[in-house]
């Protein structure tokens, strides 16, 4: 009896200081959702640990001027193309290149696997100029195909990460289907793709992160003019609009969150067990 | 069946091939390349040999750009990971409210940098206005501690879903001998589960230090390297390198620097990766 109470009592305690962390860690998001609701006069350095007040709320002013002047929904359109357009071409692509580079055994297959991996460790300056000026000859520099640059740019990872897994599916089962009379092509589809699905949701949980989130590559390669994604148009705010507006940034940054977040709670199994299966690999 | 498959070459492999090869293999070599000339698009490049180079070693800003890198990445990493393992610890414990808290921890993770950059600002200044001291934009050490800070925050929940992980897979058996032999809490946690847990040790070292060298969007939203290039990290003194200084001799410089700093990261991974891998456990 004494035993067990003196058993649970550390675990609540633990239970109460990791909620105030919690709590800590969730007020600097907190802090901007609840600015985001005010005027632009009450958010200065002074007063934004403020509550909003009668005079200082401004209902959804900031949310409704993000959207209509700001161009929220157009930059979210473009970040929209250019994520799924990359993921699902990385997902194809490199998958399919993955299974060509672990059962086919030669020197092709050997030096893309090694340079794959090296491309994992470069730093994106080191070809930071030289691609978005690549980009710009090519005319890969609109949302539309910009995903064949970043499946050229992020190939490294996944097929590193597909390779990985490949090596553990059992070479029977396509032998028997390629016995069975179909193609590589119709093995490919009807009986390797199946198996990858877990790799498939890992990998694409990674790919989303990065793309989603990527600032500086659309940056360079995009016209900002032209096109902004989410990162571009937060960022545009203290580049372009002279004093910043802090209401409708609030505004914007929790748009972006929101949608996130979402996401987040919904797939949180996916995105965690393909956090886990990335880094093991990596 | 080799045989067979080798024959689609070009479905398979082709366009993947391609798109590398547009966007890593032209680019990386031109790059090489170009750091050795002085040009300010691809086409009108002029061979100067290794003058970029020495430029780009006796530019203060970079050095001092190294030094306030590394002063970062070895705070950071250490801080990270000591408290990404405690945590990870804690929730190990089956304590109440564990699925919550992993998922508050790990929620920072998902935002980006340059988002995460300007939640810090505002939070940040608002401290710092507060506390009657200059804003981040004329605060240097307030620099220094926010990127730390922010690095934290984002890259704690990361680090303890790897720790938890490497946790999980201890075997329960190696746990029950280590209580019947009469190993104390403490020991148990030095003897047993930090040796088996090394792999992510590793894996996490390898990932803190790589992020904390590369970093680049945070660094531009919450201090842009303000005041006066003194918070500035090397990713971000190769870009203002590039896009924002004057004269045409600075392109050249600033590739000449992306590659010593290529060199330098490719340094580091290798060496930690020797490093850790050695003192790891075998399953």
């Amino acid at each position: 009896m004494k035993k067990s109470a003196a058993r649970r009592t550390p675990g609540l305690g633990w239970t109460v200081v990791l909620s105030v962390v919690c709590a800590l860690y969730l007020y600097p998001v907190v802090l901007v959702l609840l600015n985001s609701f005010k005027t632009e006069s009450a958010i200065s350095t002074n007063t934004a640990f403020l509550l909003p007040t009668p005079e200082t709320f401004a209902g959804l002013a900031n949310y409704v001027d993000a959207i209509a002047s700001k161009g929220f929904l157009r930059s979210l359109g473009y970040s929209l193309i250019i994520t799924l357009s990359s993921v699902a071409l990385i997902l194809l692509c490199c998958s399919m290149c993955a299974w060509y580079i672990t059962r086919v055994h030669n020197f092709l297959s050997r030096i893309l696997y090694l340079l794959c991996v090296f491309s994992m460790v470069v730093p994106f300056q080191m070809v930071m100029f030289t691609l978005s000026q690549t980009a710009d000859r090519l005319k890969l520099n609109t949302p539309w195909n910009l995903c064949v640059i970043y499946l050229g740019f992020g190939a490294g990872l996944a097929v590193f990460l597909f390779s990985g897994f490949m090596k553990s599916i059992p070479l029977e089962i396509e032998e028997a289907a390629m016995i069975d009379g179909c193609n590589p092509i119709q093995t490919y589809f009807h009986v390797v793709f199946p198996i990858l699905r877990p790799t498939m949701i890992s990998v694409g949980v990674l790919e989303t992160m990065w793309v989603w989130n990527d600032y500086l590559l659309p940056t360079l390669v995009l016209d900002i003019k032209k096109y902004r994604t989410v990162p571009m148009l937060i960022q545009y705010f203290r580049g372009s609009y002279g004093k910043v507006e802090m209401g409708p940034m609030m505004a914007c940054i929790m748009l972006t969150i929101i949608p996130i977040v979402i996401v987040y709670l919904l797939g949180q199994k996916h995105i965690i067990k393909g956090v886990v299966a990335g880094a093991v690999k990596g | 069946m080799e045989k067979t498959l080798r024959r689609y070459f070009p479905v398979f492999v082709l366009p993947t091939l391609a798109a590398f090869v547009i966007g890593f293999l032209i680019p990386f070599a031109e790059g090489l390349y170009l750091s050795f000339c002085k040009f300010t698009t691809v086409n009108n490049a002029v061979w100067v040999g290794w003058s970029n180079y020495v430029r780009a070693l006796t530019d203060a800003t970079f050095s001092h750009s190294f030094r306030f890198t590394v002063a970062f990445a070895v705070v950071s990493t250490v801080l990270i990971n000591v408290l990404a393992f405690l945590i990870a610890l804690v929730l190990t414990r089956n304590i109440r409210g564990t699925n919550l808290f992993r998922t508050v921890f790990f929620m920072p993770n998902l935002i980006g940098g340059i988002v995460l950059g300007y939640i810090w600002q505002i939070l940040l200044n608002c401290l710092l206005s507060r506390l009657a001291q200059p804003l981040l934009a004329l605060n240097t050490t307030a620099g220094y501690w926010g990127l730390i800070l922010l690095m934290c925050w984002q890259q704690i929940g990361y680090m303890m879903i790897i720790y938890i992980a490497g946790l999980q897979n201890v075997p329960p058996e190696l746990m029950e001998a280590a209580e019947i032999d009469g190993a104390s809490p403490r020991q148990t946690l030095w003897k047993v589960k930090l040796p088996m847990v090394m792999p992510s040790v590793t894996i996490c070292l390898f990932l803190t230090i790589t992020n904390s060298f590369k970093l680049f969007d945070q660094n531009l939203a919450l201090t842009g390297g303000d005041p006066n290039h003194a918070t500035e990290m090397l990713a971000l003194n190769i870009y203002n390198t590039f896009y924002a200084r004057a004269g045409a001799q600075w392109k050249g410089i600033g590739q000449a620097k992306a590659v010593v700093f290529f060199i330098l990261v490719v340094a580091i991974a290798l060496i930690q990766l020797r490093a850790t891998r050695s003192r790891e456990v075998q399953q």
